[in-house]
């Protein structure tokens, strides 16, 4: 994994509460064997009119929304399946940070070993993002805080371990190898009980 | 003398391999990792570009269900896999399989089904173990008293090589279910009126633990439907603790213990239940006299209501769009409503006694002019206990479609799918937009009311349908 230190982009707004996995990569699309190239499926159903143009009404394919590598999703966003597809195909499509007042847990867990950035901020600041369209933010992993365009900032914690691996593009499978001692002793016991 | 403690937390203090820290996580040892064709392909790349091993290969165990169809081969021996690409992840799974030691329930395994129905056939799923898959009714295992989550794809790596996940320690969430449910009414219309009252979200970041009178009272299938269905609440997991119930159930299985070291077991699983005294960060209580048959209205399963209940008028433009796109009416109840499909199958309600009450339902009536519907077992011993009943011959009796084992239009993923508008009346678990096929309308319900809107060719009460006898 890449660090991921500061993200700096406008923001774009997908209002809709419980944006859930199904809309986010359709469950036909899950039987790939890699992680590569699903951004051009990401919200598929959503995204396309049935003729295949893009829908106007999808609010990433709004002009202003172009670009954005910044998501501010209503409340709940990643609800349904723990498919690690969601996230994959987030990145791909272009987007590394979603900002919402509520994550669903199996697609953060998921969001944040695959360097996008989930970040729950308060429903004060929640409700301001979504009123507020392509305001410019830049988010700060380290000091865990996003700079504001008029310089006031928006707090917000990340788990520390999260945080750690983010900064330094590591993998949290290394660190549990690291921990093999750890696991054969448990082991060990579990057998002698 | 030690704390009082939680369910939840005997079975998390038991598998701490490290314990949490202001920096890092726990390291939580896992008792039984689940595979299947979907969520595992780039774990096992991922494990093959280290050079790693699968550490334990005896506390793993694959299924094939997500992209398999469930029509049976053809005569020259193919499979009407919906596209190369679910037959090619099919055959992946296999090839992995050999390649890293896995014992595979696949084609030709007479165990073969659904993950989560396969698990606890099998006896693998028992009391106090963690059980995690790539898959997020996992939680369906915490039937038996497992502390059991649905993980993604980088976890189910991290689970293949080192048995072990990293996990902070959820909250608890006590579900007090009190009273008796009603004739007629049963675990899905339960688990879907504590969703509608709770919220999609209204678990999240909890483990689950239900108990009370009506929860005690329940199947061990009846037990499965209801955690099965706690992620749609937002949930890690969901469990009951274990009593003779769950030990009556397990006992014989394959992978149970036999003898002394079974009665060892059972006085373990005695212990796995919460202290008086101990406390859960947030309490719910239910009258479960107070459940009908419950339906969903909308696009998620916190969207439910008693099917004779009015739609609620939606109270923002969010709501508005869901209640759109499943042509509900605000004000109008669900019951009436015209069907188009009928689903009986997924890891919800796809065991024999779910397929008995459908059955129960269909015996000597007929699925209504118009109406399609297709019962998928859970699992190929499933399938075995039903058609030795003679279920299949009520179904297709009936004019429903007998199929093979998986997880079929719950997820609609391997070609068993509805058309564009068309109403589905699904026991399944998710009513998400586009969930059962692009543009399809789904109404989730127990396998009674599924059986009785098939009849009907509308949203039907299922207690109309019960005889004397089967309502008593």
């Amino acid at each position: 994994m890449k660090p991921v230190t500061r993200i700096h982009s406008r923001t774009a707004v997908m209002a809709d509460e419980n944006i859930d996995t199904d809309r986010i990569i359709p469950a036909r699309f899950l039987t790939t064997t890699t992680r590569t190239g699903l951004g051009k499926l990401c919200f598929n159903d959503w995204r396309y009119l049935p003729d295949g143009s893009d829908n106007p009404a999808f609010p990433l394919n709004k002009p202003e929304a172009k670009g954005c590598a910044i998501v501010v999703a209503g409340r709940n966003f990643g609800c349904g399946s723990s498919r690690e597809h969601a996230p994959w195909a987030l990145l791909d499509y272009g987007i590394q940070a979603v900002l919402c007042s509520e994550i669903a847990d199996i697609f953060r867990n998921n969001a944040l070993k695959n360097g996008l950035l989930a970040i729950v901020v308060s429903s004060a600041e929640h409700q301001w993002l979504l009123a507020n369209p392509g305001v410019e933010l830049s988010i700060d992993v380290q000091g865990q805080y996003i700079v504001l365009p008029d310089g006031g900032r928006i707090s917000f914690t990340l788990e520390p371990f999260a945080r750690h691996c983010l900064l330094n593009g590591v993998d949290q499978l290394g660190y549990l190898l690291q921990n093999e001692k750890l696991i054969a002793h448990y082991e060990q016991q579990e057998q002698a009980a | 003398m030690t704390a009082a403690r939680t369910l939840f937390e005997k079975i998390w203090d038991a598998h701490v391999v490290a314990p949490e820290t202001a920096d890092t996580p726990a390291i939580i040892y896992i008792d039984l990792h689940l595979v299947h064709e979907v969520t595992s392909p780039q774990a096992f790349d991922e494990l093959r570009s280290r050079g790693l091993k699968l550490r334990r290969t005896d506390r793993t165990l694959a299924t094939l269900d997500h992209s398999t169809p469930t029509l049976p081969a053809g005569a020259d021996g193919e499979r009407p896999y919906a596209n190369a690409e679910a037959k090619a992840q099919v055959a992946q799974l296999e090839e992995n399989c050999r390649e890293f030691g896995v014992e595979l329930h696949g084609w030709d395994s007479s165990e073969r089904g659904i993950v989560h129905v396969i698990g606890p056939e099998l006896g693998a799923t028992q009391p106090g173990n963690t059980i995690v898959c790539g898959d997020s009714h996992t939680s369906t295992h915490g039937a038996f008293g497992a502390l059991a989550f649905g993980i993604g794809t980088t976890e189910v790596g991290h689970v293949m090589a080192t048995q072990c996940l990293l996990q902070r320690k959820p909250k608890t969430l006590a579900i007090h279910v009190d009273g008796e449910l009603p004739k007629g009414v049963g675990a899905k219309d339960l688990i879907l009126h504590i969703i509608g009252h709770i919220g999609v979200d209204g678990g999240t970041g909890h483990v689950i633990e239900y108990r009370g009178a009506a929860i005690e009272k329940l199947s061990m299938e009846e037990r499965m439907t209801v955690c099965n269905m706690s992620i749609e609440a937002g949930a890690r997991a969901g469990l009951i603790a274990p009593d003779e119930t769950t030990f009556a159930w397990l006992q014989g299985r394959p992978r149970v213990a036999q003898g002394e070291a079974w009665d060892r077991a059972v006085a373990h699983w005695r212990t796995l239940k919460t202290d008086d005294g101990a406390r859960y960060d947030r309490e719910v209580r239910i009258d479960a006299g107070t459940v009908k048959p419950t339906v969903t209205y909308g696009t998620h399963p916190g969207m439910a209501i008693a099917m004779d209940a009015p739609v609620p008028a939606a109270r923002n433009a969010m709501e508005q769009r869901a209640l759109d796109y499943m042509q509900s009416r605000a004000g109008q109840p669900m019951q009436g409503s015209k069907v188009d499909v009928v689903f009986v199958g997924s890891c919800t309600n796809s065991r024999l006694s779910d397929l008995r009450e459908a059955a129960s339902v269909l015996r000597g009536r007929h699925v209504a002019s118009g109406v399609r519907m297709l019962v998928v077992p859970g699992s190929e011993a499933v399938r075995r206990d039903a058609e030795a009943e003679g279920l299949h011959e009520v179904f297709r009796a009936a004019g429903a479609e007998w199929r093979i084992p998986g997880c079929s239009m719950c997820i609609a993923m391997n070609g068993d799918l509805a058309q564009p508008g068309q109403l589905v009346v699904s026991t399944s678990n998710r009513n998400f937009e586009g969930r059962q096929g692009k543009g399809a309308r789904t109404v989730l319900a127990s396998p009674a009311t599924a059986a009785a809107s098939a009849v009907a060719g509308a949203i039907a009460d299922p207690r109309d349908y019960l005889n004397q006898e089967q309502a008593a």
